[in-house]
């Protein structure tokens, strides 16, 4: 031990010694470089809290300006007047993005569940796997493009509804779904398993009762980070969801809008009343992923602190 | 106790049976992942069909993109995909690398997990949030940025043509910025997991052999990670490449194409949001054969970008 401490003060000098004798040229180009390095990351900050701190004032005037109106009336028919209101949006946003979760999460877990449990290097779940990797790539519009030829086209008028926007959301958190959780899977110990196994537990049994509670707070916060992407997604929902400015309360029934439908549509008019109405829905809708990400955060340092 | 393995016995062939469903659902859903990709590449190679049998080639070649008269032309649209996300890929991979470098070679470990928040927080802003502050905010205060550089550089040989004549905020150069930024989280946070790989025993040999610290990092880093950075960069591309609503606010939406950046312009997937309300017949079939070529362009880069992550990791693993 005393061996192994004393050598640190000597060190200590000699790095110092050896530091003057580095050539002025290299100390200033390490210098140089170093401050580029956080250079790059004052910009990316500076740009993050530039956009947020825009979206926070402009988007808290009008808010705060028609406090219980915002969130209680529906939308304002004539972009270019005044008026408060987006609850059809939030209302449209909350049961778009449930169904979506609703859809993608059971089955992008049971999924993992394959991959991982039985699948493992089979040659099929490694097809599968690298299809999930191609299908986290497919952008977002193409997603929408596809349930509307698929799913929306089929059924007429009638296929525009919460429903169909869920669905191509669905399909874009399905993989990203599959991926963090077979990561969080991966890391639940063989060794668990095997007690398990022998203890008489099946494969499901012992997947359900042993390995899914070790994995879940991992699991969860994957899922919550894939939701509130979902969240904010406006590119698929172009296609699939219709056109409304009333509240919608149900999935099936009837065209829907969301937040972020309403900021796009918005923020392509001229008008400053249209432009305020797309900043108050931004300031809502990133206060929703945000929500979403600090309870993701929470519960990974619950999964950290329970290891 | 008599009677204990008998029980046994009879809840063998139920267990089984539930085993074998449970894993026959598992299957299920993960197969779920190959019909729904072979269903879009079915659907929508079918509903592209129309366009390309009138137009042929044509389509992909075809400058022209003018609906009224049935000429549907897609060149202008790949041009202005391709350009917006170059712009995007320079601006930001020195920041991303910059970032990864810092966060990991550079930052004491409390500061670490800020840096790690704040680049996942760019990822949680939606796309539609940055076109929105993009086309109101950033666009209006960029016009006289771009008269200023169009001016330094006017009758330069090639930099006059790339920095050409401003007018308007809503431009390639804009469109490729806010994609920079959207890019940057996904190249940096790859980057940094590649980076991190790097065994401290290369580290400390280079700061042994007396080596500073940006010269440790040329010399055994990067090199150890340069194949997983490349692929970071190209995952970057394939996600610049495929952005809709962002682009579809700030790039100006009329087909161009010039080596201006300055100029107003058009990409694949903005075109497809902004005429799809339009769009009827043949025109949302040459909207819907766009979203194909998107689909194809975006996997080839997404494959590439996922073959060399794949053989750097090897190659690393194998070391």
């Amino acid at each position: 031990m005393a061996v192994a401490v004393a050598p640190l003060p000597a060190q200590s000098t000699s790095l110092a010694a050896d530091l003057a004798g580095i050539s002025g040229r290299r100390r200033t180009k390490n210098y140089v470089m170093t401050s580029l390095m956080a250079g790059a990351v004052l910009v990316v900050g500076f740009v993050l809290i530039l956009v947020l701190v825009t979206i926070g004032v402009k988007g808290w005037s009008i808010v705060s300006g028609a406090f219980p109106e915002w969130f209680s009336k529906d939308i304002q028919l004539a972009p270019r007047r005044p008026g408060p209101g987006m609850k059809a949006a939030i209302v449209g946003t909350c049961i778009i993005t449930f169904t979506a979760t609703l859809i993608a999460v059971p089955l992008g877990i049971s999924g993992a569940i394959y991959l991982n449990e039985y699948g493992r290097t089979r040659l099929f779940a490694r097809i599968l796997r690298f299809l999930a990797n191609v299908m986290a790539g497919v952008p977002s519009i193409v997603m929408g493009l596809f349930i509307y030829v698929f799913w929306v086209v089929p059924r007429g008028v009638d296929g525009l509804n919460g429903f169909s926007g869920a669905l191509a959301l669905a399909c874009l958190m399905l993989p990203i779904v599959v991926r963090s959780s077979e990561e969080m899977l991966r890391l639940v110990p063989q060794n668990l398993r095997d007690a398990s196994y022998a203890l008489g537990g099946s494969t499901s049994r012992t997947t359900l009762r042993v390995v899914l509670p070790k994995a879940a707070p991992g699991i969860i916060s994957g899922c919550l980070l894939a939701i509130a992407r979902a969240a904010g997604e406006t590119a698929p929902l172009i296609f699939t969801i219709g056109a409304a400015k009333a509240t919608n309360w149900s999935v099936f029934g009837g065209t829907n809008t969301t937040l972020s439908m309403q900021i796009y549509g918005n923020a392509k008019e001229s008008f400053v009343t249209a432009q305020q109405r797309a900043w108050g829905a931004a300031l809502t809708l990133i206060a929703l992923a945000f929500l979403f990400t600090v309870c993701a955060r929470l519960l990974s340092a619950r999964l950290a602190r329970t290891r | 106790m008599n009677t204990a393995p008998a029980d046994v016995a009879d809840l063998r062939p139920r267990r089984q049976i539930l085993d074998r469903i449970f894993r026959g659902s598992t299957l299920g859903a993960g197969a779920l992942i190959l019909i729904v990709l072979a269903l879009i590449t079915y659907t929508i190679t079918n509903k592209s069909l129309p366009v390309v049998r009138s137009e042929g080639v044509k389509f992909f070649t075809d400058r022209h993109w003018v609906p009224a008269n049935g000429v549907f032309g897609a060149l202008s649209f790949i041009y202005g995909t391709a350009v917006t996300a170059l712009i995007a890929v320079a601006i930001s991979v020195p920041v991303s690398i910059g970032i990864a470098l810092f966060t990991t070679q550079v930052a004491p470990t409390w500061l670490k997990k800020w840096l790690v928040s704040l680049t996942d927080l760019v990822a949680v802003v939606p796309s539609v949030v940055f076109g929105l502050w993009g086309i109101i905010f950033l666009a209006p205060k960029l016009v006289g940025f771009y008269k200023m550089v169009s001016g330094w550089f006017h009758g330069w040989p090639v930099l006059g043509d790339i920095f050409g004549k401003a007018s308007a905020g809503r431009t390639f150069m804009t469109a490729g910025l806010i994609l920079s930024v959207m890019i940057t989280p996904i190249i940096t946070s790859i980057a940094r997991e590649v980076i991190e790989t790097c065994p401290q025993t290369d580290r400390d040999g280079a700061l042994a052999l007396g080596a500073t610290r940006w010269e440790m990092i040329t010399g055994a880093v990067l090199p150890h990670s340069m194949g997983g950075i490349v692929g970071a960069i190209m995952l970057g591309l394939g996600r610049a490449m495929g952005e809709t609503i962002a682009v579809a606010l700030v790039i100006g939406s009329s087909p161009t194409i010039t080596a201006n950046l300055f100029s107003s312009g058009d990409s694949l997937p903005s075109v497809i949001a902004f005429q799809w309300g339009e769009a009827t017949g043949i025109k949302r079939s040459a909207l819907i054969a766009m979203g194909l070529t998107l689909f194809i362009l975006t996997i080839i880069v997404n494959l590439s970008a996922t073959a060399v992550v794949g053989r750097a990791t090897r190659r690393v693993q194998g070391a």
